[in-house]
């Protein structure tokens, strides 16, 4: 983390923290499942990461106003339910108004509670830090997931379908690559964007970052 | 009558390890597939400890689901008793492995709290209530992912063993090269694509 707790971080290095510098997706390696699994097309990509956004922006906000009351001991089974609840409205709200979307995304629209980046934010930011704050890193945070998801999405839809939301761009000029938008190729494709990122941001190498994934950091 | 029974459940456990493996074709529980597979012996513990804990979870969270939920129309619930159960089931798990069965705890100890947000854990009870299987097929069906998720890993943990001695660029060292690798585990699995006519 490049803040110092307890001080009010810029909004500034918020956002360049979110999009960039800490890219949940293409720098900390965090929220792997949907960024595989949904970006098959740039419009199921695009909806999965705004929904997120959504989710992460209110349940940063909540854990964070209620900062002082959650016993220490008990605060990721807290977190878990109040990132549930939030869930559990945005799958309504989908199901409601956005229905073809809802039935795209199918299982993992109530897997965003297991997506370890908003538990990976409880832990590093909203636990720390005031309301106000914590819910721009929420927006940037969830930006910068949903940057990588629409990056991913657009390699695979244009070279598995020949298409761009929908559109359709290479109808004559070759045959799309069908393995893109199958299993392996979105293995393929996120495996290209990082190397992309790593080579545009000087090289740095990404480590595995998932707070709650790699035993080193939760073995004693 | 029991024949097809028994044919059902064959097919069902085929199914969940092979053509519809949970980590290479439904992509849960890709944090441990990256961050676990070092080593053989982690991705063998791992995955028998996500194994143990799907069943268990599956099993309670069809009983919840049906007994509770569904009578009286509680299905937005869902989500959040599922996670729940997971979560009180870890926990207690872990307690209760420790007390009594010590050498099982040195084992598989360390990966617990992990599996607590594992996409895995919540992505197969989610699939079981998607598919509306009884409570016998969910337990196979989750008894066949864990041992696919199992598999997974450690065919994985043996291709990333070696590639820790190859002379990797610098800037595809580390995730991306893993990442090009799972795409030709998962390719060999897509073979089996198909593998049933249903």
């Amino acid at each position: 983390m490049s803040f110092q707790p307890f001080d009010t971080p810029k909004a500034w290095d918020i956002a360049v923290a979110g999009l960039i510098k800490e890219n949940p997706t293409l720098k900390m390696i965090l929220g792997c499942c949907p960024t595989l699994a949904v970006t098959t097309a740039v419009g199921n990509g695009l909806g999965m990461g705004l929904a997120t956004t959504a989710v992460l922006m209110c349940s940063n906000m909540a854990i964070s106003l209620l900062r002082g009351v959650i016993p220490e001991k008990v605060r990721i089974p807290s977190y878990i339910i109040i990132i549930a609840g939030f869930v559990t409205v945005v799958m309504y709200v989908l199901k409601a108004w956005l229905p073809e979307l809802d039935k795209a995304l199918g299982i993992y629209i109530p897997l965003i509670v297991a997506n370890c980046i908003l538990l990976a934010r409880a832990e590093m930011f909203a636990a720390k830090y005031k309301p106000f704050p914590s819910l721009l890193d929420g927006l940037f945070m969830g930006l910068g997931f949903t940057l990588a998801l629409f990056t991913i999405s657009t390699v695979r839809e244009i070279l598995g379908s020949g298409t761009w939301f929908g559109l359709v761009l290479t109808k004559n000029l070759w045959a799309p690559a069908v393995l893109m938008i199958l299993p392996p190729g979105g293995f393929l494709a996120f495996g290209l964007v990082i190397t992309g990122m790593n080579k545009l941001t000087n090289g740095k190498i990404a480590t595995p970052m998932c707070a709650t994934c790699s035993p080193e950091r939760c073995a004693p | 009558m029991m024949a097809n029974i028994v044919q059902q459940i064959v097919i069902t456990l085929l199914t969940a390890i092979l053509v519809e493996n949970l980590v290479l074709s439904k992509f849960l529980g890709m944090c441990p597939f990256l961050g676990v597979t070092q080593k053989t012996s982690t991705a063998a513990g791992m995955g028998l400890a996500v194994t143990f804990v799907v069943v268990v979870t599956a099993g309670l969270a069809w009983i919840l689901n049906y007994t509770l939920l569904v009578p009286n129309h509680m299905e937005y619930l869902q989500t959040m008793t599922y996670i729940l159960i997971i979560a009180a089931l870890v926990q207690f798990v872990e307690t209760v492995v420790r007390k009594f069965i010590p050498p099982l705890y040195k084992a598989l100890g360390i990966y617990l709290p992990l599996i607590t947000t594992n996409c895995a854990v919540l992505g197969v009870p989610l699939l079981n209530t998607a598919k509306n299987y009884d409570l016998l097929m969910s337990l196979v069906y989750s008894f066949g992912a864990g041992a696919g998720f199992t598999l997974a890993l450690i065919l994985f943990s043996g291709v990333r063993e070696r590639m820790d001695k190859a002379d990797i660029p610098a800037t595809l060292r580390g995730i991306p090269s893993a990442l090009f690798a799972a795409t030709l585990v998962s390719m060999s699995f897509f073979g089996f694509q198909g593998l049933f006519a249903s």
